[in-house]
């Protein structure tokens, strides 16, 4: 029996649950000094002077710098496709566009000081009016980078420029969109602004070694992006340029690239002579480590009085925050991920990104596809409740049906395969739907302040976009040991087990005598990090290809020393052995293959997946909710997942990822929310203040594997990580909503606060 | 995160604390369990530049008897108001608070004297002694004396506690088996109360305070009246907001802080008259 | 102090924090710090068999205390605790980064409380965060520890 698909504990797990793990600022580098940033306390500002005088003769004060002393080129941020006026530099130079901007940097010989010395620093400000709310930023007069000459990074007429609309080009909004629906119903939507919060904050240390080489550690998760970047800056080979993440405390999308203060550190050894270590605390963190989300969207539906969608449109206004980078892309991936798991006739997103005076806004577990479900999950509850019909139902009536994938949607996303009715059937059973209406009715004719909700989503997301391929090798040792290497990035994700178990199917060493080594640039040629889900379905696939290598190289040493050939060579995967077919005595074991290769290059094998599209996992979530109609409290109480990432390898970890995104989705339904106040004051900057969801605000999950899988590549696996962010907070928003649309409420924003559904509850009693 | 400098001195008896205090003035702050000073001391939003540690006085840390009444030692834990079967049995709405305060970390090393001199009036344990109609004994240089707990509470963080001045132990009188109920309102199981209420019945003297309604820990003096005059639950409650200014911030404007009161004042009323 | 049975002996600034003196001055850096608000529990140790968050704790209030962190909990043997046991068996952790306190805040949860159902072991961690897991196997590692008599 194949160990594929089997729950099979983590490798990993031993050191993390005995001595911790070793994270960046764990390490203790011999020499280095400290750095502390100093950020701006004002949204938007002109530096009229920066007295860091005070400062540097503070106790244990090696330096302070500020970006007059910063001779860097500039690194190229916002995905290279971002207005170049709008370019971040590393510290602030005569203007400071939001509160938590580095204007300064000092350097001591301790932490502590750091912060001693930080409160030295005298800013004069200037104050320029804040711009603080994205709708009316394209409006403003107030422009963040005159030299561009307007607030709008990013939109959909670049894309046109670029030709990567797909097969609907069009810029500007059809009139005529609606032209014959009998039901139209609009609504406008926020997709409020989360903050991804990983339990480790960032940090980064720089050493330069006496060749000359630079050795940099960073949280991170992406290793060699870092490395290319670094390379570039420092104008440095590649090679010369030795990256490590250690342990990464979560990432979630936020510590893909590199960030200012990071790219800086490096300059500040070198300039110092010294290694320089750098680490956030978490109220820097809440200001200085990229936000998710961030959309206000309009969105149209309309159809059939009878519940056929025939039409939708979605206008999204991005805020990118101060420097357009990732977050300013994403609306894109809004767009690409418009109609969902609906076959809609005529479909339109208009997405535009504006800067604002707030923290730059960047990838967070899903990335704009989590924006694309809630919007049009939204208003299919939105449409139900205008037309009387059960939410299940209108969408059943609606869904790309299973017979005709792979699927190509207007804006071009080929969807490889899927089952929509299939997910919502498992959904709708699993929760006990039917049950649930009944005693949902049961209850509303009670009466009572108590009210029941019952949210459905049925969504689809894209994984692993297309790109470049991804690195795997596997070597055996002498000892018996496979050593697998990885150009992926986990964080938790469990890729050494999961790795583990390819390579263990096909070769029979057990999972617990192969190691992997992935963070480290000079031990991994290449690779591109873990991000979008991608990891199983390129790096695993690498894997398994270097492994099919390894088995080849393996067949050919073993048929030399047993004077066969190597097609009669088999590989007995329940002994680890190869032997001649039909002679079990005839064999070797992996060690004594590795042992005999020794002299002879080794017994190893490496691959280069080859590059396939994205994978599109898909999935339906039921949430059930009571909401206290006097004091606005939703407690949730049941969370029903069915999420279809193709074929299942370790089906314990494909539960973990799921639960962890159904956590930070239900968490933006319910509970998060960054805040600004008019001038651009950051108000939740810290896990006080920012309601970061905890065990005691959650239910046990319920949680429903399905396996639709792909053809797109060997393994037959999507990306599971972000589904469970994706389709839970529709979910939830449509419980609360749908607990009291008897009442006239007919939308609450995210997250339902009960402040927000109280003041629902009192607009419709009015 | 690391807190300005500071010099620590560690104070061996209460008398040597009020000593301290009265040696280093201003610049001094005690620090018992360190719950609430630490964290405001790590961001930076205090900065004593003397610490005088009493964590160690065993000897404040005590629950006993005293009749019709009992003594609590101001360095007592929350763990242990929690557990101690003596408030338990004869004043159950005390121990039930101090369960909700922080988390169980939080509780093994907060004191109930350090949250009431603190006297956040977002705290819970302020208004469970408001509504038991608690006395506290404050230690100075001139000896004990003992505040009521309705006169303890001067103004936003500022107790009726001198400079130097030391709380050694708060007396709360037994509940005699009345009703009682405690309304935490919040968001998240670790947050302060958006409002809380505390109330007690009429055997105990039918107190009923508010937290997080106003810029100190208060009693609902409406509220209580409405109730000893014969006043439904429902009227009472509606009058839980009269003559507050309750704070607008992140988790609730001023106008949702009243209504909240108005539900959760009702709730506790209903709860304080059901048999347990 | 002692930590993990092992005497700690350092003369430290009064500020430094015990979060500071477990990790730097006695290098045991499982421990770890997620917050500077008390509120992610990243840090909790055991003082005297308690949990508390060691970075609400200045390291001279813990003078002459015992301490046990994560690296103390295993037997010296090896065993793991049945806590740490149970961590593994019901993939309780992810990243691992908030798994030494929530692991010590379990153990400390599970010696106090007696009877422990799923309610009370979500109210009983309510101090400690993790953005991986969702807390779903964290509680039911808790319950199996709790069940085995941990």
């Amino acid at each position: 029996m194949s160990i594929l698909g089997t729950r099979v504990l983590r490798t990993e797990d031993p050191k993390f649950l005995t001595v911790g793990g070793m994270y960046t600022a764990d390490l203790r580098i011999d020499g280095a000094a400290h750095a502390t940033y100093v950020r701006s306390s004002m949204a938007h500002a002109r530096i009229r002077s920066i007295d860091v005088e005070a400062a540097r003769s503070a106790p244990g004060v090696v330096d302070v710098f500020t970006a007059a002393d910063i001779d860097l080129v500039p690194a190229v941020g916002g995905m290279g496709m971002m207005p170049p006026a709008m370019g971040r530099p590393y510290l602030a130079s005569g203007t400071v566009r939001f509160v938590g901007e580095p204007v300064a940097v000092i350097v001591t010989e301790e932490r502590a000081q750091g912060e001693d010395a930080a409160e030295l620093v005298m800013v004069d400000y200037d104050p320029l009016p804040p711009v603080v709310d994205p709708e009316t930023s394209q409006a403003r007069d107030t422009l963040l980078f005159p030299e561009h000459g307007s607030n709008v990074a990013f939109g959909i007429e670049t894309l046109a420029a670029m030709g990567l609309l797909g097969p609907d080009p069009r810029t500007t909004p059809d009139e005529h969109l609606f032209d014959g629906c009998e039901v139209v119903v609009r609504q406008r939507i926020v997709n409020r602004r989360v903050a991804p919060c990983p339990l480790e904050v960032r940090a980064a240390a720089a050493r330069w070694e006496p060749d000359g080489r630079l050795t940099f550690w960073s949280s991170n998760q992406t290793p060699h992006g870092v490395r290319n970047a670094l390379a570039a800056v420092y104008g440095l080979p590649p090679e010369q340029v030795h990256v490590i993440t250690p342990d990464v405390g979560g990432g979630f999308g936020a510590k893909i690239g590199s960030y200012p203060e990071e790219v800086l550190v490096p300059w500040l050894a070198r300039r110092l002579g010294r290694p320089v270590a750098w680490t956030e605390t978490r109220s820097e963190s809440m200001v200085g480590l990229g936000h998710g989300r961030a959309q206000v969207q309009f969105a149209e539906l309309g159809g059939s009085r009878d519940g056929r969608i025939e039409a939708y449109r979605l206008t999204v206004v991005q805020d990118s925050g101060a420097y357009p980078d990732t977050g300013a892309f994403l609306p894109m991936m809004t767009r690409a991920m418009l109609p969902g798991v609906y076959d809609i006739a005529r479909q339109e997103c208009i997405p535009v990104s504006v800067v604002t005076n707030t923290t730059p806004v960047q990838a967070y577990r899903g990335a704009g596809r989590p924006e694309a479900a809630a919007a049009i999950e939204r208003m299919f509850d939105v449409y139900a409740d205008e037309i009387g019909m059960d939410p299940a139902e209108l969408r059943r009536r609606n869904l790309i049906p299973g017979n005709v994938f792979p699927f190509t949607t207007p804006q071009g996303s080929t969807y490889d395969s899927g089952d929509y009715e299939g997910a919502l059937d498992r959904v709708l059973e699993a929760a006990g739907y039917g049950e649930l209406r009944a005693e949902q009715q049961r209850r509303h004719q009670a009466g009572g302040p108590v009210r029941m909700g019952i949210g459905l989503s049925v969504y689809v997301e894209i994984t692993g976009p297309a790109g470049p391929s991804e690195y795997g090798a596997v070597e055996v040792l002498p000892d018996g040991r496979a050593r697998v290497r990885t150009g992926t990035s986990p964080h938790g994700q469990g890729h050494a087990t999961s790795f583990a178990m390819i390579v263990s199917d096909q070769t029979g060493i057990p999972v617990d005598h192969i190691d992997l080594i992935h963070g480290d640039t000079d031990l991994v040629p290449r690779g591109e990090g873990t991000m979008g889900s991608r990891s199983l379905q390129k790096g695993g696939v690498a894997v398994r290809d270097a492994t099919a290598g390894l088995l080849e190289r393996a067949r050919e040493l073993a048929a030399n020393l047993l004077e066969a050939s190597p097609e009669d060579i088999v590989v007995d995967t329940a002994t680890g052995r190869l032997h001649v077919a039909g002679t079990p005595t005839a064999g070797r074991t992996w060690a004594e293959l590795a042992e005999a290769a020794a002299d002879d290059g080794g017994l190893a094998a490496e691959a280069d997946s080859v590059p396939t599209g994205p994978t599109y996992p898909f999935g339906a979530h039921i949430a059930v909710v009571d909401v206290d109609t006097e004091t606005g409290k939703v407690v949730l109480r049941r969370m029903v997942a069915v999420d279809d990432a193709g074929r299942i390898l370790n089906p314990m970890l494909v539960e973990g990822q799921v639960h962890g995104g159904l956590a930070q989705g239900i968490a933006q339904a319910l509970l998060e929310e960054v805040r600004y106040d008019d001038d651009g004051n950051p108000m939740t900057t810290n896990l006080a203040d920012y309601t970061f969801v905890s065990a005691a605000e959650l239910p046990s999950f319920e949680t429903v594997h399905m396996e639709t899988p792909t053809p797109s590549n060997v393994l037959g696996a999507k990306g599971i990580g972000e589904s469970g962010s994706i389709g839970s907070t529709p979910a939830v928003q449509n419980a609360v909503v749908d607990a009291l649309s008897d009442l006239g409420v007919r939308h609450i924003d995210m997250p339902t606060t009960p402040e927000r559904v109280w003041a629902a509850i009192r607009e419709v009693r009015q | 995160m690391i807190p300005a400098q500071f010099e620590y001195v560690r104070a061996a008896s209460a008398d040597e604390a009020v000593a301290l205090l009265g040696e280093h003035g201003d610049e001094a702050k005690l620090l018992a369990g360190g719950h609430s000073l630490l964290p405001l001391m790590k961001l930076r939003l205090a900065a004593p530049s003397v610490l005088i540690d009493v964590g160690r006085l065993r000897d404040l840390s005590y629950v006993s008897d005293g009749g019709d009444h009992v003594a609590i030692g101001a360095l007592t834990r929350h763990h242990d108001v929690q557990r101690s079967s003596l408030l338990q049995s004869s004043m159950p709405l005390l121990p039930y608070v101090a369960g909700l305060v922080g988390d169980p970390q939080v509780r093994h090393r907060g004191t109930i004297g350090g949250s009431l001199a603190h006297g956040d009036p977002a705290s819970d344990l302020p208004a469970a002694i408001l509504a038991l109609g608690g006395t506290l004994v404050i230690q100075g240089p001139g000896g004990a004396r003992e505040v009521a707990a309705t006169d303890f509470f001067r103004g936003f963080l500022e107790t009726a506690l001198g400079p130097d001045e030391l709380l050694t132990e708060i007396r709360v009188p037994k509940m005699g088996g009345a009703g009682w109920s405690y309304q935490k309102f919040n968001r998240r199981a670790q947050d302060w109360a958006i409002v809380g209420v505390a109330a007690v019945g009429a055997q105990a003297g039918g107190g009923v305070a508010l937290v997080n309604m106003a810029s100190v820990p208060v009693r609902a003096a409406s509220v209580e009246q409405a109730v000893a005059s014969g006043a439904s639950v429902q009227d009472a409650a509606a009058s839980a907001a009269e003559g507050l200014d309750p704070p607008g911030d992140l988790n609730a404007s001023p106008e949702f802080r009243r209504h909240l009161a108005t539900v959760l004042v009702r709730r506790a009323l209903e709860e304080v008259a059901s048999p347990r | 102090m002692m930590i993990n049975g092992s005497r700690q002996e350092h003369e430290v600034e009064p500020r430094q924090l015990l979060v500071q003196f477990i990790r730097e001055s006695a290098g045991l850096t499982g421990t770890n710090i997620g917050c500077d608000t008390s509120s992610c529990g990243a840090c909790t140790v055991l003082l005297e068999g308690e949990s508390v968050k060691s970075c609400t704790l200045l390291a001279a209030q813990a003078d002459g205390a015992s301490i046990t962190t994560i690296e103390g909990l295993a037997g010296a043997d090896g065993t793991l605790h049945p806590v740490q046991q149970a961590f593994h068996e019901n993939h309780g952790l992810q990243c691992g980064y908030c798994t030494p306190g929530m692991v010590m805040a379990a153990v400390s949860l599970i010696e106090e409380n007696p009877s422990l159902d799923e309610a009370a072991v979500r109210e009983g961690l309510e101090g400690n965060l993790c953005r991986c897991t969702g807390y779903h196997n964290i509680v039911k590692a808790v319950l199996a520890a709790a069940g085995a008599g941990a």
